[in-house]
């Protein structure tokens, strides 16, 4: 299986404050990776320091391209897709003009309708409501919106940050039974950050766990859920 | 009766084109957050530009469309040159930046084109059948240009990819750049705009106003109270806007406080507005997570 992204000593942070320390992962094309850890381990700012969003140092190869010191803009049209924390949707537009901002990049407007179709079908809720403000959408519905907004890219890589957070239960099992969905029938890598381990290992094929800016850990998912003392000691279930 | 009518009409003519001005400092408000101080200078400055291309002989309407493309060009320019580099930077800056363009556009204007006030044509008849004795052919005339802007710019923004770029790039730059928007050129597309907007203004008011470098220091203060009562995130409140300044400006002046004292209407619209509801008639409130 190829990589299709390789990181090396990424080190990333805010001003004077590092959040990662040099951290090494990799990431086979067609998977889902799960990156693990607790409040302030440096998730999210992974996520952002592979879309540039913060200042990074360190190598991050992505389908044979540096992505550090490119400006956001290109490392999405490389094909990289990301759900930020809080979403990313634009509240003030239609569900259709987020769908469409989503594939903004692209130029085949035959594809991008019949994409927008699919995403529909996928989404009833979301056509339902394709003309009402993005921001009066439930939360659920939000999620799905971003996650679609963010496939109308065809991106080769999905980042997702906390794609269950503030939802029901019952809301959570539905956007991981679609995220497997996407991952197996359109073939999308997937790297997601999660503080629901349990979801998140039974997600993914391969998972980092990381602590204080350093990966502490890391293996294939169910090796990791079979390990008594590392479930305990981390991931406290 | 007949002369209040008289009044009313004409404060909507001087409506239209504040209301234009308006349009013109939301637009860069909109994306930047910034009041754009430099705005009525640059309108003057391409309304000198229509005037030299006419007097080199010119026709109308080829040197009207060639200085909204030039303005459009130099708006884009002036952003991309000389306000990217202070896009980060604290307000002040920006606010000092502004008054130096505008500065510098009153002091090139009135070196190129010398401080003479010069006439400028209207491209509207001076008689016709729907003049009447409210308003002129121009007053008509330039109301029917500004409402064709005010359409073009609803259809740009509604219906194409690139407007809905520049109005995802002012809502959320932070998205915006996620979904592959080049944030920074949308900036520079909205001077641009902004820029092209205030050539047409210029060119509607000089034929009533007279053109000298100072012709649009009193109408960017009425722009400015049009944009802060309609809602300084809102075109279509600086539209109307507009009209209402431009209508309590010609009533107060004839009926309560003069014509010497009008500019203070405009004064006294801004401070009021920012004391007694500071996001204007039809503007936001702002909400923001701490």
């Amino acid at each position: 299986m190829s990589e299709l992204l390789e990181v090396r000593g990424l080190t990333a942070g805010y001003g004077a404050t590092q959040v990662l320390n040099g951290i090494d992962f990799e990431l086979a094309a067609g998977r889902i990776t799960a990156i693990l850890g607790a409040n302030g381990a440096g998730k999210t700012t992974t996520l952002r320091a592979l879309c540039q969003t913060v200042a990074t140092a360190g190598s991050i190869v992505f389908d044979g391209q540096q992505l550090v010191g490119k400006a956001t803009e290109n490392v999405v049209r490389l094909g990289v897709a990301h759900v930020p924390d809080g979403r990313g949707t634009f509240g003030a537009l239609s569900v259709e003009e987020n769908l469409r901002l989503g594939a903004y990049v692209r130029r085949d407007k035959a594809g991008v309708a019949s994409d927008i179709a699919h995403m529909y079908a996928r989404f009833p809720r979301l056509k339902e409501r394709r003309g009402q403000q993005a921001g009066t959408l439930s939360g659920g519905e939000q999620q799905m919106l971003a996650i679609s907004r963010a496939l109308m890219l065809r991106p080769k890589l999905l980042l997702l940050d906390e794609p269950s957070f503030g939802l029901a239960p019952l809301v959570v099992a539905e956007i991981f039974r679609i995220l497997r969905q996407i991952n197996e029938d359109d073939g999308v890598s997937i790297l997601l950050v999660e503080q629901n381990a349990r979801l998140a290992l039974d997600l993914a094929d391969r998972a980092y766990l990381l602590e204080t800016g350093r990966v502490a850990l890391s293996g294939p998912s169910d090796a990791i859920q079979r390990d008594e003392a590392v479930r305990r000691a981390y991931l406290g279930y | 009766m007949e002369a209040l009518l008289h009044q009313i009409f004409s404060g909507l003519a001087n409506g239209c084109i504040y209301g234009s001005v308006a349009l013109a400092l939301v637009m860069i408000y909109q994306s930047t957050h910034h009041i754009n101080f430099a705005q009525g200078e640059m309108a003057t400055f391409s309304t000198f530009i229509a005037w030299a291309l006419i007097q080199s002989g010119w026709p109308y309407w080829g040197a009207f469309a060639a200085t909204v493309a030039i303005s459009f060009a130099a708006g884009v320019a002036i952003q991309r040159i000389i306000l990217r580099p202070v896009e980060k930077a604290p307000v002040l800056t920006n606010v000092i930046v502004f008054i130096g363009l505008l500065v510098i556009f009153n002091s090139l204007a009135g070196w190129i084109f010398e401080h003479t006030i010069k006439s400028f044509p209207s491209p509207f008849p001076q008689d016709s059948a729907l003049a009447s004795v409210y308003f002129s052919a121009h007053d008509l005339g330039s109301a029917a240009v500004m409402l064709c802007v005010l359409g073009t710019l609803y259809a740009f923004f509604r219906f194409t990819k690139i407007g809905l770029g520049m109005r995802a790039a002012a809502l959320n730059p932070e998205s915006a750049r996620l979904v592959g928007i080049r944030v920074s050129w949308m900036l520079a597309l909205g001077w641009g705009l902004a820029a092209a907007i205030g050539a047409v203004a210029g060119m509607m008011v000089a034929p009533v106003v007279y053109l000298d470098p100072n012709m649009m220091s009193g109408i960017l203060l009425y722009g400015f109270a049009a944009a802060l009562l309609g809602g300084i995130d809102n075109p279509w409140g600086a539209v109307l806007g507009g009209f209402i300044v431009g209508v309590l400006e010609n009533l107060l002046g004839a009926y309560v406080i003069g014509t010497e004292l009008k500019l203070t209407v405009a004064l006294v619209l801004i401070v009021g507005t920012l004391t007694l509801r500071p996001n204007g008639l039809f503007g936001k409130a702002v909400v923001a997570r701490v």
